[in-house]
Order: C-alpha cells, then structure tokens, then sequence
C-alpha cells in the first residue's frame, strides 16, 4: 500500500519511514541490503513508495541515496581519524566506523561533530578494536581534541596586570575552549605525527607515479609502546599544535579548569616543585594564550 | 529583475564559491571577484582558522551564505542553537540574503546530512513554508530556496516539482535560487520537460542561479559539482536568464578542484548568455515600443 503524506502526522511518518531506509547500514559489497527490517524484500518495501522509471527499479533508486549516506559520513569521520584508521588498519576501521554510526547517528547540523562519542562507543563496545582497545581509546580522544583545537571558541586572555593585582587565594583563572589536556598511556601525538607524515609522503608518491622511477616504499608507522605522556591539544595563530607538559604542570593547568583558586591550583602540582618552576610555565601559558577569565 | 526583495534589492554578477584549497590564492593574489558564496556550516564555529579566514575574506569581498542543514521541509522545528548560531554569522557577513535547500534531511533531532527530496504534496508545501516564514522572521535576512536534484520520486507526490516549488515559495513570500543544473539532473532521471520546469515557477521572485557541473552514469545523472558546466546546462541558463533577467550567479565546484583561475574562468562564460539574453531583452523592448 503506497504511503501518503498528505497531512502533517503523515509526511512525519513518511520522513521516518525514508530516513530509516536511507540510513540502513549496506550490505557486503556497498550494496542496499535486500530484506527490510522485519523480513520482508525490500524490493517491495521500497516500491511502496519510491516510483520506477524504465531504467532504475524503486529498490535501485533507494539504494543511490542509501550509498551516498553510508559513504558520505564514513569518508567525514575517515578525515578526521587518519590515527585511528592507521593503528586498527582499514577494515577493521570501515567495521568501527559503521557500528559507530548506526549506535551514533549524526545529531548536529554540522559533520564536524561526527567523532564526538567515538572514544565513548570504543570503550562500550570492545570488541570493534580489541585488542588495541586502550590505544584506540586515546587515540579517537586525541583526534578528537585536535577537531576541538581547530575551531572552538577563544575567551579573552589574561594578562599580567590581573595576576599583579589579583589575591592567589582568591583568582579563578579559566583555560582556552579549545585547549584539551590529555593524560595518555601511549605517546598517541607523536604516533598521530608520524601517521599524518606518512600520508603526505604517500600523497606525494602518488603524484610523481608518472616518473620512469619507481616509488619510494613507504613503511608503515610502527604502533607506540606505553608511556605515560601528558599533552596539551591547542592552537596558536589559528595553527593546530601539541604540547608535552610535565606531570606538576598538567595538575595545575587540570585544577584550574576544574575551578580552583590559583593557590589551590599551584598546590595541586605537590612538592619538588619551585616557585621559579612554577613561574615559568604560567609565563609561558599565558604567551600561549591558554589561561583566560572564567565565564 | 536582478535586484529585488529576494535578494536584498543588490545587483551582484558572477561569483564562485569560496573553498579551502583556493584560501591561499585568494588571500595572497585577491583576485577581482564580484562576489564569494560560503556554506554556512563551515563558519558556524567558536573560532579558529575558518573565522579567521572568513574575516580576511570580508575585508575584500562581497559574501553570500548558502546552507545545507535548514532542512526547511523536514516537519520538526528548527533548532535554536542552530538558529542562534546562524544569526551571529549573519551578522558578521551581513549576507544581503540567505539560501538553503528545499528538501529534507533531519528525523527526531537526527542528521542524514543529504539533501532529500520532498514528496510535493500540499500539506509538505505548508509545513515547508511555515518553517521558512519562520527561519526568515528569526534571521531578519531574506530567504531564497534552492531546488536540489534527485533520483527518486515519490508516489506521495501531488503535483510536479515547479508546481511545489511554486506553491512553498508564494506560500512562504520567498526567492528562489535557481539551479539550473539540478533542474536538467532531475529532468533527465524522472524525463520531464526541464523548460517546463524554467516556464513555470515565478520569474519575479529568483534571486539567485546556480550553475554546476555533474556526472552522467548509465541510467541516471549525478550531481557531482566536479566537472565544468554541460552545455545542456548553459542552454537552459540561457534561458533562465532571459525569463528572469540578469541575475546573481554562482558556479558550483566542489570535488576535484582545480585552480582557482580554472573555477573562475568557467564561471565567467556565463556573461556570454547574460550579453545575449540583454541583448534579446533589449530587441523585445525596442519591438515594444515601436508597436
């Protein structure tokens, strides 16, 4: 029976009847599956609403759309996780990605966000990246920090007359939106370097595959070992960079965020720490543009 | 007819769309453009390198925002985060107009990200046209709507396509942004007419035209923005033009890139029919007069 949309309450059902059918994950093969959701052909299923034409069936023209959808958000979210595609290999990433999808389906106007509960989806379902789950974890957390350093907000800084004539016992300091601070158990932004190198070395390769000379070989980039490594995901002049920090550091850039008084903050960094330390990193933060007026 | 309500009464020729492998170029050669087309969505963010560019860019060039996530006909009510966001990038471009698609993409608060088509029906023409009334109202910035290109059509269907876009857009006291590209796509995958479709919509109320390349497959065409404009495509521009008067047009090129010479040489060829279609509006006046 051909569905209507001939009223409000109908074109709402017709919509999610379409949406459900575009946003069914293909078969093997990139193509349209061929039994709808509860069994029947989706042959028919389709041709309840979507017209033949002399050259495309109602279950061909469903499945252009159906594609599209599929190798749309798989090619956004493969843009943004060049390190995870690396360290899981491509099938094994294609697998995630589409179970990713289908759990987490787009809820923002914009592609940008696709990534946004990947590390949240790695962890509840281990089994798409064991048994590099541990690394796939911090990995989707770092490509994800880097989408944030890319084009979040920036506060206005601080600047060394409020710290002159602030009370430490008193002073809130923000950290920048787009600043993320990671703690990794893998050296995950030297990998995600190494990755994003070997991909510009490759690209170049391909260009010059019209010389008599062969192409280079290019190795692939060796997973990291554990190491305990803490980084700052941010951005200065609008260029994407990645810092190391020291472990007192990280403390006191983390209490800050969280809301501590400056005093406070410095304190959480523990002992072994000097004041000259201590002086040179807010000097170098505040260079960096991190620290900022809380909201 | 050029500049009328739809399109903020400007006068704007030949523009390109704005696109991050010609950023250099641009900023570094500013090259003479008439006028730059952004997507909205790429500059609906905090900060960063897309703002930072965009505020170069408006230093220098006349901007217009075209969308893809409105979703004007999809029933839920726009999102007021999304609004809100649109509104401050409003601001910042001072866009004389907006455009968005006349399709849908969004179920229940969830994202297809594609421009899917609508099932014309009357009570979708409404809706659709509510939700525009409404998006205008909030943006305090004329609206044009684009006709997308598909490849399916719906049993639901009451009326042809022109015969929906008519309808939401009088409905609505809307523009229209022509493509004229999606309108030979779609002619050619559901074998209608398309200068049926270019004689039937309201002339007096195009603001804008899109002109595009796209890909023929065995049994159906793709709109693909990767090629230069067929010239099918350029004959029914032609046409448009000489229906509508001369009006804003941009060239679509989005995948496989070339240079920025390239793109904006290919849109330039469309001065040949703006001249002709002057040419042939001046005759009929003269005709006119000496009647």
């Amino acid at each position: 029976m051909p569905v209507r949309a001939d009223s409000l309450r109908g074109l709402r059902a017709f919509q999610r009847l379409v949406k459900a059918a575009v946003t069914r994950p293909l078969a093997p093969g990139y193509r349209m599956q061929h039994r709808w959701s509860d069994g029947r052909p989706m042959a028919s299923v389709a041709a309840e609403f979507i017209k033949p034409n002399d050259r495309l069936t109602s279950f061909a023209r469903l499945e252009i759309y159906n594609r599209m959808y599929w190798f749309r958000i798989i090619d956004s979210l493969y843009e943004d996780a060049p390190g995870l595609r690396a360290a899981l290999g491509e099938r094994k990433f294609s697998r995630l990605a589409v179970a990713y999808l289908t759990k987490h389906p787009s809820r923002s106007f914009t592609l940008r966000n696709l990534a946004f509960h990947l590390e949240e989806f790695i962890r509840a379902e281990p089994r798409w990246t064991a048994p590099r789950t541990a690394l796939a974890r911090e990995i989707a957390r770092f490509e994800w920090a880097q989408t944030v350093a890319f084009d979040e907000a920036a506060r206005p800084v601080v600047t060394p007359a409020d710290f002159a004539r602030a009370n430490p016992a008193r002073l809130r300091l923000g950290l920048q939106p787009y600043l993320s601070l990671l703690v990794l158990e893998h050296p995950v932004d030297r990998y995600v370097l190494a990755v994003k190198k070997r991909d510009t070395l490759r690209a170049e390769a391909s260009h010059a595959t019209t010389s008599a000379r062969p192409a280079p070989r290019i190795r692939s980039v060796p997973l990291p070992r554990r190491e305990r490594t803490w980084v700052a995901v941010h951005r200065l002049d609008n260029m994407l960079y990645y810092k190391r920090l020291e472990a007192p550091a990280f403390k006191i850039l983390t209490a800050l965020r969280e809301g501590a008084t400056l005093d406070r903050a410095v304190a959480a960094a523990g002992r072994g720490v000097t004041p000259e330390q201590v002086q040179a990193w807010f000097a170098l933060w505040t260079q960096l543009g991190w620290l900022c007026r809380r909201k | 007819m050029p500049a009328n309500a739809f399109n903020g009464r400007t006068d704007y020729g030949i523009g390109i769309g704005l696109r991050v492998p010609h950023y250099g170029h641009i900023l570094e050669q500013k090259p003479v453009v008439d006028w730059f087309e952004i997507i909205s969505e790429n500059f609906m963010c905090g900060g960063g390198r897309p703002l930072e560019v965009l505020d170069r860019i408006l230093e220098q060039y006349r901007v217009v925002q075209h969308g893809v996530s409105l979703y004007f006909g999809s029933t839920e009510k726009p999102d007021r985060e999304h609004l809100k966001r649109l509104k401050a990038l409003v601001k910042r471009t001072q866009t004389p107009w907006l455009s968005d698609h006349l399709c849908w993409g969004s179920v229940d608060g969830t994202y297809t990200h594609d421009l899917l088509p609508m099932p014309y029906t009357r009570a979708a023409a409404k809706r659709t046209a509510a939700k525009i009334r409404h998006v205008r109202d909030s943006l305090e910035v004329p609206i044009c709507v684009e006709n997308v290109s598909s490849y399916a059509e719906f049993h639901a269907s009451e009326m042809t396509e022109w015969e929906f876009l008519s309808e939401v857009v009088e409905q609505a006291d809307c523009g229209i942004l022509l493509d004229v590209n999606n309108i030979y796509v779609s002619s050619k995958n559901h074998d209608f007419n398309p200068y049926d479709y270019l004689n039937g919509v309201p002339h007096h109320r195009v603001g804008q035209m899109h002109i595009a390349g796209h890909t023929k497959f065995e049994k159906y065409l793709l709109d693909t923005h990767d090629h230069p404009v067929l010239d099918p495509v350029w004959q029914l521009y032609a046409h448009a033009t000489r229906l509508c008067g001369v009006t804003a047009t941009l060239l679509e090129w989005d995948d496989r890139i070339p240079s920025f010479n390239e793109v904006h040489d290919e849109a330039l060829k469309a001065n040949r029919f703006i001249a002709e279609a002057k040419t042939a509006r001046k005759q009929t006046t003269a005709h006119a007069r000496a009647r």
